[in-house]
């Protein structure tokens, strides 16, 4: 089973650290996987995406044409890679960064009003894990054990302390992600 | 017992690997997108624990001759840059190899020409690969295609650089820089002592022993005549290198029908574009040079009456493909696909090369 993905918004809003999250959980989980940032001179506002791949085989391209799953976090972004997602496949988007949505029809479109479920919880740090736990619904490509152990492995020990919010948000967005028909 | 897999940047794989096969110093100067090695190095603090130096120098100019005075100790000495940085040290690099001397060279490349872009490129292969300071010398030049051989060739590269004394580079890529991927890290080897230096390296220059005579490290030669037996050495030196260090991958060759050539990351690309072709019944497969020079000549001399065609697929506007061309020397087509600037192709449009390019010839 090999799963693309692409993860595409503005920078500042965590799309790089999500996959690198996601890599890692991957990783605890003894897969294969390749983490591939479309870097520039990247700054808060401006764009970022990045290519994660998890697989049970070995993986040849980190840079790819089209993906199974396409979390899109503004609209730019939305309309670079509506158009690259496979034929069945998925787009998630977070309905405060997205005037006009998804309308292809092939495709399953998701929507996860992250950013107002962030708001919430008086952190919006947290908005990326909470995209995640959205993905993580729909694609249970890693478990949310391994999501935990990754953090653990990848965040400093003096950040610890903030895995339990991050496993919360995850859960939240497990809750909260739902089908636009 | 088996060792910790790790998740990291290609660029943070090369600093580890030199902190752990026991590297004597690094100078270097930060440039987009190699940074992450000196910033890893910095974080490491290598200083505190093999002894190992690490230097901003002011200039990449600076740097290749910090490395230059380093080798000719003997010492296990390294730098890394990426494109433009890479032409500033090309002086240095020259008087380097002129005066046999081993280090490692670390090249991430970006698009070019001038100051270009910061995205990936692998525009700097004639640089590589023919020369690309003065004079008639050749570079050991390993193109890695992962995180896992940004690790390896940075030992590879420096025992190639001793066996031979001549400087070894890594010729990446910004993917292969940027990219994270699964790598295992070779375990620490203490840094040699300098007795341990001295006995392997009678021809340094790092304090006379009694009774023998000074080592003189020099690219140069008043008299021609000396000069032109020193070229001689030179090139008998590099056959041998020919003859013995030439690496590649084959994947899917058997029963191609054609072949793309590719390296580093667009050997990646290729492979994802092989199963595609593969899926549609389109036999191709790939060889991935792994030595740029030494090329793997014969290899793909081998193919010529195997394959109909042969596309390189490289990051440039055709460099690799004049290498492939006299391999095969006219016997079939040969065309070139990439992107040039920055832009990494899709795996898709690799397969739209080849058919257009070589399969409705």
């Amino acid at each position: 089973m090999t799963h693309e993905i692409i993860i595409a918004g503005f920078g500042g809003q965590g799309v790089l650290s999500m996959g690198k999250i996601l890599a890692y959980a991957g990783l605890m989980e003894n897969k294969e996987v390749t983490w591939m940032p479309a870097y520039g001179p990247e700054q808060r506002g401006g764009t970022a995406n990045v290519t994660v791949i998890v697989s049970d085989e070995r993986i040849s391209s980190p840079i790819l044409s089209s993906y199974d799953v396409a979390i899109v976090l503004n609209q730019p972004s939305l309309e670079k890679f509506e158009p690259k997602v496979k034929e069945g496949g998925i787009i998630i988007y977070d309905s405060n960064g997205i005037i006009k949505p998804p309308t292809r029809k092939d495709i399953k479109v998701y929507r996860i009003d992250a950013v107002e479920a962030a708001n919430e919880m008086n952190n919006t740090k947290v908005f990326n894990m909470i995209v995640l736990g959205g993905l993580l619904k729909l694609e249970p490509i890693v478990t949310l054990e391994g999501v935990v152990k990754a953090l653990k492995k990848s965040l400093p020990e003096r950040h610890h302390k903030l895995i339990p919010m991050n496993e919360e948000a995850i859960k939240k967005g497990m809750q909260i992600i739902e089908e636009v028909k | 017992m088996a060792q910790e897999v790790l998740l990291m940047k290609g660029n943070e794989a090369i600093a580890r690997a030199a902190i752990l096969c026991g590297a004597d110093a690094y100078f270097g100067y930060p440039i987009t997108p190699q940074s992450e090695v000196l910033e890893t190095l910095a974080e490491l603090k290598p200083w505190e624990t093999t002894g190992m130096v690490v230097l901003q120098a002011e200039s990449e100019v600076a740097a290749i001759n910090m490395v230059y005075g380093g080798a000719a100790t003997g010492k296990m000495v390294w730098t890394s840059s990426s494109s433009p940085g890479v032409s500033l040290k090309q002086e240095g690099i020259s008087y380097i190899a002129g005066a046999e001397l081993p280090c490692l060279i670390v090249n991430v490349m970006r698009g070019g020409p001038g100051l270009g872009t910061i995205q990936p490129s692998q525009a700097d292969y004639f640089q590589t690969t023919k020369g690309g300071g003065h004079g008639d010398y050749r570079l050991i030049a390993l193109a890695p295609a992962s995180v896992q051989e940004m690790a390896d060739f940075v030992e590879l590269g420096f025992k190639l650089a001793f066996k031979y004394r001549n400087p070894a580079i890594i010729l990446s890529d910004g993917v292969i820089g940027q990219m994270m991927e699964k790598v295992v890290l070779p375990e620490q080897k203490p840094r040699r002592t300098d007795a341990e230096v001295i006995e392997q390296c009678p021809w340094a220059a790092n304090g006379k022993a009694e009774g023998r005579k000074p080592n003189i490290i020099t690219s140069l030669e008043m008299d021609p005549q000396k000069m032109e037996v020193r070229n001689l050495h030179l090139q008998a030196k590099y056959r041998e290198i020919e003859e013995n260090e030439v690496r590649y991958e084959e994947i899917q060759c058997d029963d191609a029908e054609y072949l793309i050539v590719a390296f580093g990351s667009c050997a990646r690309i290729g492979q994802k574009a092989i199963q595609m072709a593969r899926a549609e019944g389109i036999k191709v497969g790939l060889l991935r040079p792994i030595t740029l020079w030494p090329f793997p000549t014969k290899a793909i001399q081998g193919y010529a009456n195997k394959v109909k065609g042969m596309l390189s697929l490289e990051l440039n506007a055709g460099q690799m493909i004049e290498d492939i061309r006299l391999a095969v020397n006219g016997t079939i087509p040969v065309e070139h696909f990439g992107r040039l600037g920055g832009i990494v192709p899709g795996p898709d449009e690799v397969v739209n090369a080849l058919k257009e390019k070589l399969i409705k010839h």
